[in-house]
C-alpha cells in the first residue's frame, strides 16, 4: 500500500501540521513516511502545501507530479491541484471559500465544511483536525487510534490537555463527511 | 526500544550530531539549513554532553573556530548552504593542509551568487574539485534520507579522525526540509584528550609534554621540497580513501539494460523514474553514489561494459556527468539530464529524459 498526498491551503491553516500528525500517525502503525513541504517566502502568508507518502514499503522520491489523493483549503490549491489527482483518486475539500468548485468527473469527490464545524466548536483551530478527521473516513489509511499516539507523540506535554479537543474534531469531521461523487 | 522520531534532515543532522559525541558546533544561519543551528540552540547540548554551541559572526569565523577546535583534537562541525559554503572555502583548504579533523555540512542551494533557497546540486564541483586553493580533496557523503542524515554524522567525524581530513556531508534542500521516519543512535560519550591519542595518535595542540617536542599545527611550509613530500603524504591519504572508503549503493541494476546514474534527493527522484519506466517495459537500474570522493569509477566502467546507456541525473546543468564519462572511457553512451537553479526535476521528466536521449536516442 502507498498514498501520496498533497495538503494545500493557506499559510496558518494548519496544512503542515495536519501533515505531521499524520505522517506521525502512519510511524504508529509501523509505515514509512515522508513529509516534504514548500518551504521559502511562500509559507509567510501565501499559499502552503505539504506532500506526505504513508507506504509499507521504502518510499522513492519525496516529490511528485501526482497524487492519489489531494486536500485542498483554498481556491489558488484547487486552481493548482485539482487536475493533479490520479484518475480514480480522491479530492477533498473545504467549500469555505470556494467559489468554482472541482468539475473532474474521473476521481472521487468529497466535502468537509472544516472551517464552518469548528466555528461551531468554538475553536477556528481544529479545523484541520476534523478535516484530518474526514480523509480518514474517505480514505481509511490510518485509524484514529493511531492518530491519537501520534498527536501525543508529536506535541510537547504541556500540549496534552488539548489531546480530547483534538479527538472530538477527528470524530466530528469523520462525521461529517458529504460525499459529491463517489465512483 | 528504538528511539524512531519523525524529523526534519537538518533537525537529524544536529540531534546526530550531539549523540556522536561532537564536542562543538560553529554555525550562522542560512535558509534551507538554518534548522541545524535552531535545533542545537533549542536542544542545549551543553547540558547533555557538554558539547558546545556557538553561533559565529560570519561563515567565515565559524570555519575558522571549526579549524582552531580541530587542532585541539576536538570533534568539531559546522554547517552551511552554497553562498555561506564559498566563503568556509579558505578555511577548509587551511584544515585539509594541516591534515585535521573536521565535518562540514552543506545543504546545497541554488546558485550562482545568492541565488535562491530552493534544492540544488550545482556545488558538485565546488565539493569534489578543490572548492579551496590547493591539492586537496575532502571525503564526500551524500545522504539520500533523513536517516542517513543521521547515520553519515558519525561515519563522517570517523573517517576525519581516521584519515585527519575534512569530511563534507552533501546534502541538499530537499533532504534538509522533509521530515521522515528515523531510528535514532544511542549517545556516544564525548572523548577526552586522552582517548582521542589513544585512538588516532599524539597530534593534537593540548600542551607540550616532557618526552615529546612540541605538537604544531600549521598549513605553511616555504620549503617547496618539504611542501612537496607533505602533498604526496596527502595524495597518498587520498589514495587509501578511494582504496578503503568507497561507498554506492546498486539498485536493479543485475538486468538492467540502462542505468541512471544520480546522489542524494537525485537519486530518490530517479527510482520513482525507475519504477514508471520498469512498468513500461524498460530495464532500468540506479547506480547510487553515497561518496562522491571517492568517485566509483571501477564499478561504473565495469558496468559499461554490459548496459545500453547511463543517464547522469543531478540538479545541476551537468557537473558529475563530467566523472561518469571519464569512469566508463566511452564504453556505453552517457547522457545528463537535470532542471537546476532551484527547479527540482519530476520523476516524469527524469522518465522522459531516459526514453529521449538514452533508450530512443
Amino acid at each position: 500500500m502507498t498514498e501520496e498526498l498533497i495538503i494545500a491551503g493557506f499559510g496558518g491553516q494548519g496544512v503542515l501540521s495536519m501533515g505531521k500528525i499524520l505522517a506521525y500517525s502512519a510511524i504508529m502503525q509501523d509505515q514509512e513516511v515522508s513529509w516534504m513541504p514548500s518551504y521559502g517566502p511562500e509559507m509567510r502568508g501565501g499559499t502552503a502545501n505539504v506532500t506526505v507518502i504513508i507506504s509499507d514499503d521504502r518510499i522513492s522520491s519525496p516529490i511528485l507530479t501526482k497524487y492519489d489523493t489531494a486536500i485542498i483549503l483554498n481556491q489558488q490549491s484547487m486552481d493548482k491541484f485539482e487536475n493533479t489527482v490520479k484518475p480514480g483518486g480522491t479530492l477533498l475539500y473545504d467549500p469555505n471559500g470556494i467559489l468554482a468548485h472541482p468539475t473532474r468527473k474521473d476521481i472521487n469527490i468529497y466535502r468537509i465544511a472544516g472551517s464552518k464545524l469548528a466555528t461551531e466548536m468554538g475553536n477556528a483551530k481544529v479545523s484541520n483536525m476534523i478535516i484530518l478527521g474526514a480523509y480518514m473516513k474517505a480514505r481509511p489509511i490510518v485509524q484514529l487510534e493511531n492518530v491519537i499516539l501520534g498527536l501525543k507523540k508529536s506535541l510537547p506535554e504541556r500540549y496534552h490537555h488539548l489531546i480530547p479537543l483534538n479527538e472530538s474534531a477527528l470524530t466530528k469531521g469523520m462525521d461529517n463527511l458529504e460525499e459529491v461523487q463517489v465512483l | 526500544m528504538a528511539d524512531i522520531k519523525l524529523m526534519k534532515g537538518n533537525e537529524a543532522i544536529a540531534e546526530a550530531a550531539i549523540r556522536a559525541g561532537c564536542d562543538a558546533y560553529f554555525g550562522y544561519p542560512i535558509t534551507p539549513q538554518s534548522e541545524v543551528i535552531e535545533y542545537l540552540m533549542m536542544e542545549r547540548p551543553e547540558d547533555r554532553t557538554g558539547m558546545v554551541v556557538l553561533q559565529a559572526e560570519s561563515e567565515i569565523a565559524a570555519i575558522n573556530m571549526v579549524y582552531g577546535a580541530a587542532g585541539a583534537g576536538k570533534k568539531a562541525m559546522t554547517s552551511s548552504s552554497s553562498p555561506g559554503i564559498s566563503l568556509k572555502q579558505e578555511g577548509i583548504s587551511y584544515i585539509a593542509g594541516s591534515e585535521l579533523p573536521a565535518v562540514i555540512v552543506n545543504v546545497v542551494r541554488g546558485g550562482p551568487g545568492l541565488g535562491t533557497i530552493q534544492p540544488s546540486q550545482a556545488d558538485y564541483f565546488q565539493t569534489t574539485k578543490g572548492g579551496g586553493h590547493g591539492d586537496y580533496r575532502m571525503y564526500v557523503l551524500a545522504p539520500a534520507s533523513v536517516q542517513e542524515m543521521v547515520d553519515f554524522v558519525d561515519d563522517a567525524f570517523e573517517i576525519a579522525f581516521k584519515y585527519r581530513n575534512p569530511v563534507m556531508i552533501l546534502s541538499d534542500g530537499i533532504i534538509g526540509q522533509m521530515m521522515e521516519k528515523v531510528e535514532l543512535p544511542p549517545q556516544k560519550p564525548r572523548l577526552s584528550d586522552k582517548e582521542i591519542e589513544e585512538r588516532y595518535g599524539d597530534w593534537a595542540t593540548i600542551g607540550k609534554r616532557k618526552n615529546r617536542e612540541r605538537n604544531i599545527i600549521t598549513s605553511l611550509d616555504l620549503d617547496p621540497y618539504k611542501q612537496e613530500a607533505h602533498n604526496h603524504k596527502l595524495q597518498e591519504k587520498y589514495r587509501l580513501m578511494q582504496e578503503n572508503e568507497l561507498r554506492y549503493e546498486m539498485i536493479d541494476c543485475d538486468d538492467a539494460d540502462y542505468i541512471i546514474v544520480a546522489y542524494g534527493s537525485s537519486a530518490r527522484i530517479s527510482q520513482k523514474a525507475m519504477n514508471l519506466a520498469r512498468e513500461k517495459g524498460y530495464k532500468v537500474g540506479i547506480f547510487r553514489l553515497i561518496t562522491l570522493f571517492p568517485f566509483p569509477s571501477k564499478p561504473l566502467n565495469e558496468l559499461a561494459g554490459r548496459v545500453k546507456g547511463f543517464l547522469a541525473v543531478e540538479m545541476s546543468s551537468g557537473q558529475m556527468i563530467e566523472d561518469v564519462k571519464l569512469a566508463i572511457e566511452g564504453k556505453a553512451k552517457a547522457e545528463h539530464f537535470g532542471r537546476y537553479g532551484g527547479v527540482v526535476h519530476s520523476p516524469e521528466e527524469v522518465l522522459e529524459a531516459l526514453e529521449n536521449q538514452i533508450i530512443k536516442g
